[in-house]
């Protein structure tokens, strides 16, 4: 039914719009919690769960009770859920979809046999295909001969009736959990002293870092949850310049943080995650190109973390001739050193800054001017280099057209780079306003 | 009183020490002792300092060793000032404090100097230094007089171990480079006695 056919019948209809990745992530959790029931959970679908339960009935009483104890559990939380238990993939999956059930042992045919034959994951085509000739329950299917049943409605469906049947063997794959990063720690009796935490968390870190190394990851971010007794909890995370799993010195790094929780009336549980990781290859030890290259990557993290990693710069070229845009400010963490361009074509100042305007002008180039409430004298001036503004870029302060750059050495010592913009309209009257518009934007060293 | 033995010529920074440079010119000083060291540099300016450094005019191989670090505040600054001078990989930490250092600053800066094996160069406000520092330089820009000199008028005030000196230099800004200046005259007087 189209929506707003929906509408017309029900006005008062809420709708939501799907949330594809947050269905399949509440479906992967559910899914680690199901394997409390059986070693291996696959998803079935997008809707579905599929464990393989051989040998575990017993250990809940029997399949009954098992269901039972599954379903009273999902109900306990909210969730309305069908389950069935069948000697085969297919036959559960069959049941679950149409009221749910357990098929008991040996009587797999007769147990789908109501089912229609939509419930064997055959596609549309087939199922229409077989309404069509009157075969609509599997009970229909199952007594026909099987030669002429794959030549008319191809091989998918017997193979589809077989898996059903258990004549055709199907395992439950079970997809690989990702592997978590997270360890955590629960004491006997609450701690509160700075070096306790420091300890727990070195045992912590150790555990962590295992991990790390056996996944071949390095954590970028590390995060430190310490539950206190009256329930509240503390949070400590720290940044790391480049993927680390080294435990003493990520520990270095805790060391401010953990300085400034509040213990409260102590601490009971801890917990260590790394939110975000890298892929950190296995390194050589030694070197001393290493020892400096692991020195100044920690510099660089305990910086960022005092004073936030955006504010650790490091500076790289960009292809562009405007001053401005010729370099980028990137944070130091997230990027490599990039060699500087070659210097050609005229100087550029040492300094950069915004453009400053320049008053009392007289002559073109400037002979005399006042800047920053200095008074300069030009005793030369090189020039005029000319920059246009990159016209697919709308950039307000390029607004007033192109721009010719002098470097001007003054008889005071400064040596400065001036432009003037000549295209720029004068607000008094009509025309280029010409020796009116001077800035400085730089300083040559 | 222990002398040690002059390395290199009259600009080379004291090592693991802490170093101050003023005036005009202390910026165009700065780099020119960052292309002198090897290492990566550390250049620390507060965040509201509109004045950064320009990538293509920078001394021949700085540029990719430089961190800049932009902090919010002077107690953070110190703190960074501090912190990268400690670190033993660093070469040289330049730095624009706003606000005149303190004694205590300053000699907590030489021990983290001592510490790490790194230099440091304070560039301060004129007369805003701490009385712990190693040096002192005064450093102006000078016009020339011919179009192909950039010249520089480098003078020495304070120096714990040493004489003091006054130097024009001919520094195009491009390498490490230098061309003494003789015509000055001044440095044909004696120097000054260090204390």
């Amino acid at each position: 039914m189209a929506l707003a056919d929906a509408r017309a019948i029900c006005p008062d209809l809420a709708t939501r719009p799907a949330d594809l990745p947050a269905e399949a992530a509440a479906l992967a959790s559910l899914r680690r919690w199901a394997s409390r029931y059986a070693p291996m959970v696959a998803s079935d679908g997008a809707d579905g769960l599929m464990a393989d339960i051989s040998g575990v009935p017993h250990l809940f009483g029997g399949e009954a009770d098992l269901r039972d104890d599954l379903q009273a559990r999902l109900e306990r939380v909210g969730l309305a859920a069908v389950s069935a238990i069948a000697g085969t993939r297919g036959s559960a999956h069959a049941l679950a979809r149409h009221g749910g059930g357990i098929i008991p042992d040996g009587r797999l045919a007769e147990g789908i046999a109501h089912l229609p034959v939509t419930a064997l994951r055959v596609d549309h085509a087939t199922a229409e295909a077989l309404s069509r000739v009157g075969l609509a329950r599997i009970a229909d299917l199952i007594p026909l001969p099987r030669a002429p049943l794959a030549q008319r409605f191809g091989q998918g469906l017997v193979m589809r009736l077989d898996q059903a049947l258990g004549q055709h063997a199907e395992p439950v794959a079970a997809e690989p959990d990702p592997p978590h990063f997270g360890v955590r720690i629960t004491l006997p009796d609450p701690i509160g002293l700075q070096a306790d935490v420091m300890a727990g968390l070195a045992r912590l870190l150790d555990r962590l870092c295992d991990k790390l190394a056996a996944t071949r990851m390095g954590a970028r971010r590390v995060r430190l949850e310490l539950r206190r007794v009256d329930r509240g909890v503390a949070l400590v995370e720290i940044g790391l310049a480049r993927p680390m799993r080294d435990p003493t010195r990520i520990s270095a790094l805790f060391a401010k943080g953990v300085d400034d929780i509040d213990a409260g009336f102590g601490i009971d549980a801890m917990r260590l995650t790394a939110p975000v990781v890298e892929p950190l290859a296995p390194e050589q030890l030694g070197g001393t190109t290493m020892r400096h290259e692991d020195a100044l990557a920690d510099l660089l993290s305990s910086l960022g973390n005092r004073i936030g990693f955006d504010r650790v710069l490091r500076l790289l070229p960009a292809d562009s001739l405007i001053p401005e845009r010729s370099q980028i400010l990137a944070p130091a963490a997230y990027s490599t050193a990039e060699p500087a361009p070659k210097r050609t074509g005229p100087d550029r100042p040492v300094t950069l800054f915004a453009p400053e305007p320049v008053s009392a002008v007289s002559g073109h180039p400037p002979a005399r001017f006042r800047w920053r409430r200095m008074h300069f004298t030009t005793l030369r001036a090189m020039g005029p280099e000319r920059i246009t503004p990159e016209w697919w870029f709308d950039d307000p302060a390029w607004r007033s057209g192109l721009r010719d750059y002098w470097r001007v050495e003054t008889r005071e010592g400064p040596r400065l780079w001036l432009f003037v913009t000549p295209q720029k309209q004068n607000a008094d009257w009509p025309g280029p306003a010409g020796d009116k518009n001077w800035y400085v934007q730089g300083e040559f060293a | 009183m222990r002398f040690e033995p002059v390395s290199g010529d009259a600009f080379t920074l004291r090592p693991k020490r802490v170093h101050e440079a003023q005036g005009r010119g202390r910026r165009a000083f700065a780099w020119f002792q960052a292309a002198r060291h090897s290492g990566p540099v550390v250049w620390i300016l507060p965040s509201h300092s509109p004045e950064i450094p320009m990538l293509r005019g920078l001394p021949h191989r700085v540029g990719q060793r430089l961190h800049l670090l932009r902090p919010v505040g002077e107690a953070d600054l110190l703190w960074c000032v501090e912190e990268s001078l400690r670190a033993a990989p660093i070469g040289l930490v330049i730095a624009e404090p706003t606000q005149p250092l303190s004694l205590t600053a300053g000699r907590r800066f030489q021990l983290a100097a001592e510490a790490g094996c790194t230099t440091g160069l304070m560039l301060i406000q004129t007369d805003a230094g701490s009385n712990a520092t190693e040096s002192r330089w005064t450093c102006e820009p000078t016009a020339s007089l011919h179009a192909d000199s950039t010249l520089h008028h480098w003078s020495l005030n304070k120096n714990k171990q040493g004489t003091f000196g006054d130097w024009i230099v001919n520094w195009n800004g491009a390498s490490a480079a230098f061309d003494m200046v003789s015509e000055t005259g001044k440095r044909q007087q004696p120097a000054e006695q260090a204390r």
